[in-house]
């Protein structure tokens, strides 16, 4: 059995926002019956420009119905451009965390905003483009790169649990690495080999400033630098963050892969009480 | 809440008696059955007693029974045998519905460099028996056939292909986990070399199983120890679990007609009933050659995840061959097998029931299944007010 959170398991038995918008400004389908998920995520924008209502339907299991459920919720009063930055990350955080195994349903809720709001500006749905890399489900390159870069992930394993590739003849294995290789490669070249401790500290507080800190107090939570020893950043949480046990592994992934991918990629986050 | 327990293909709850029985031997008679003493040897007396039940429930003789730690060490035990006695032999002949116990040894076994045939089944679940007689060859080692398939009950016709390996003189070996003590056993008049059976599918507890082996045929131990089981496992008797499971084959064989008439009836109701109330669904294998209490039903357009933890909520408990919860991203190999359809093998839930189920217990779920069915089909976007939106299901 899975060990699903509370909120999982109450937005699975008590799903919010069934159905569909009439008249939607975007909507878009992603996702098989063959591969055992789809979701179909309909919106509508009042004047201003802010989603008034989002909708969802789902056939999958309980995982997949809580994250498309969660992500109507967290889209509502949005504008596009704030929903058109929601990862799966968010999705999998505002539901206290997914089994690893079902992070793709996470996947599936941002591929889903993303191709509606593709549809509202009258754009092609992103996943429809690129070279199929997994025939089994349909995974294109594009798609794996991108969950590999935004997650930090490093096996092929970790790519199967977020995007399926890979989960069903095992053909695609090769290729996967290869992504995978190359994604984390690339991360490597960005950086100029010369990081004075004093550059790194700095980097390190202005990313966690820029590109952190903003979304964890959206949610009451905040994250304060404590000290950087080597490549250990050393940070304490506080606010809603320091009270979510839940909360806390993931956040160590999002901030992890974050400072990783601008700062320096061998950095390891670790959490201190204070 | 108590539970209303149908997931009998995966365990079992251990009969009220076989627990009295074996909990002196936990407590006060602790000795082991190879001392000397007669602390230990009255032990051992027990044991035998034991062997004697279990001979009994599958008319074979006492000591053609091995006593083991699970199915899976039987099977594992009978494959390895048969290649260790037939060194010149390269060849294994199973099918594709097989318990990961013979699927994976298969596999192994393939990278070891072994043939390995497995024989295909059709939509009924039913074994190509064209094939399989096609299957066998000089080369052929061993045929490992299952009983009865433990997702969709479907029984295979092993006494037949025994008869057809042993004419050809190949060792025949049947996992039969499923099929003890739910349908009649019968190895004095039987071609098949090689059984397996396990404790905690007929209400004795886990970590216990039996294999056995005809008088006669040629075995190679798989556990290398003590002389226990006349050398053939080595490791000191699970003296507890093996007079429970000893008692439990007695019941097995005293219930066995309650199996075939009570949980039958049980079976076919709520079978009958939800084909009625919900609309498009279907049973999963071959209805009129099943064991007496499986059920293996699909509801189009939901998944078995889902419909498993709603039926959690109301202390329901069955199994699904969906890929959520079949440890892997695809459905059940055995689904996959018989080619049954995406929309249907993602939705699919197994009932298996036992004595221990009363008719209220399915009423209730005849009560309550279709109402949570009809809600997920209201989620789903391939469903709208009542039936299938056909033209977007690919
Ligand atoms: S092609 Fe990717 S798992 Fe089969």
């Amino acid at each position: 059995m899975w060990e699903y959170t509370d909120k999982v398991k109450e937005h699975f038995l008590n799903p919010r926002n069934v159905g569909e918008v009439e008249n939607p400004d975007g909507a878009a389908t992603v996702g098989s019956l063959a591969c055992g998920d789809a979701l179909k995520l309909t919106f509508k924008l009042d004047e201003a420009g802010r989603i008034v209502d989002a909708r969802f339907k789902t056939f999958g299991c309980a995982s997949a119905i809580a994250s498309a459920s969660a992500l109507t919720e967290m889209i509502k009063g949005m504008t596009v451009e704030e929903a058109a930055k929601i990862t799966n990350q968010d999705i999998a955080n505002f539901l206290g965390g997914l089994p690893e195994e079902k992070m793709h349903c996470s996947v599936m809720g941002r591929e889903a905003l993303e191709a509606a709001i593709a549809h509202y500006r009258g754009e092609p749905a992103p996943t429809e483009e690129g070279k199929i890399i997994c025939e089994c489900f349909g995974v294109t390159e594009e798609e794996i790169a991108r969950v590999v870069r935004e997650n930090n992930l490093r096996t092929i394993e970790e790519v199967t649990n977020y995007t399926k590739a890979g989960g069903g003849c095992g053909g695609c294995h090769e290729a996967i690495q290869e992504i995978i290789d190359r994604v984390r490669g690339e991360a490597k070249e960005i950086i100029r080999p010369k990081l004075s401790n004093i550059q790194k500290i700095k980097m390190i507080e202005e990313t966690i400033d820029r590109e952190i800190r903003p979304t964890l107090q959206m949610d009451g939570g905040d994250l304060e630098l404590i000290d950087v020893v080597g490549n250990r950043v050393l940070v304490a949480t506080r606010g809603a963050c320091a009270s979510c046990a839940a909360s806390h592994l993931t956040m160590k992934q999002v901030v992890e892969a974050k400072l990783r991918e601008l700062v320096w990629p061998e950095l390891e986050v670790e959490e201190v009480s204070q | 809440m108590n539970p209303i327990y149908l997931d009998n293909n995966a365990t079992t709850r251990v009969a009220p008696e076989v627990l009295e029985a074996m909990l002196p031997y936990l407590r006060e008679f602790y000795g082991n059955p190879s001392s000397m003493h007669t602390f230990g040897g009255q032990v051992g007396r027990k044991v035998r007693g034991a062997r004697e039940q279990v001979a009994g429930l599958i008319n074979a003789a006492p000591e053609e029974i091995i006593f083991t730690s699970c199915g899976t060490e039987s099977d594992n035990t009978a494959i390895r045998s048969a290649l260790a006695t037939n060194p010149g032999k390269r060849h294994i002949v199973t099918t594709r519905v097989e318990h990961p116990a013979v699927l994976s040894l298969g596999a192994r076994l393939a990278q070891e460099g072994y043939r390995v045939t497995e024989i295909p089944v059709d939509a009924e679940g039913c074994l190509n028996m064209a094939r399989y007689a096609k299957s066998l060859t000089p080369d052929t080692a061993i045929v490992s056939v299952m009983w009865a398939n433990n997702e969709t009950g479907v029984i295979f016709p092993v006494e037949e292909m025994a008869a057809q390996a042993r004419n050809r003189g190949i060792l025949f070996h049947t996992d039969a986990v499923q099929a003890v003590g739910k349908i009649p056993i019968d190895m004095k008049n039987s071609s098949i070399d090689m059984l397996s059976l396990s404790g905690h599918k007929l209400h004795a507890p886990k970590g216990v199983g039996a294999l056995y082996v005809r008088k006669g045929t040629r075995y190679s131990p798989f556990l290398i120890g003590g002389h226990q089981e006349k050398g053939r496992r080595g490791g000191t008797e699970n003296v507890p679990s093996i007079i429970a499971l000893g008692l439990a084959c007695e019941l097995a064989a005293q219930k066995m007609t309650r199996e075939n008439t009570y949980v039958k009836f049980l079976r076919d109701k709520l079978e009958d009933s939800l084909l009625e109330k919900v609309p498009r669904c279907r049973v999963n294998g071959d209805r009129t050659n099943r064991l007496p209490n499986t059920s293996n039903i699909s509801f189009e357009f939901v998944e078995g995840e889902a419909i498993l933890l709603r039926l959690d909520e109301y202390a329901i408990c069955a199994s699904s061959g969906s890929a959520c919860t079949s440890g892997s991203l695809q459905p059940s190999h055995v689904l996959r097998a018989m080619g049954v359809p995406f929309t249907m093998a993602h939705g699919s839930i197994r009932f298996s029931l036992s004595i221990y189920n009363t008719e209220q217990e399915i009423d209730t779920v005849i009560d309550t299944l279709p109402g949570i069915i009809e809600n997920l089909r209201a989620l789903s976007p391939y469903w709208e007010v009542g039936d299938a939106i056909c033209a977007r299901v690919e």
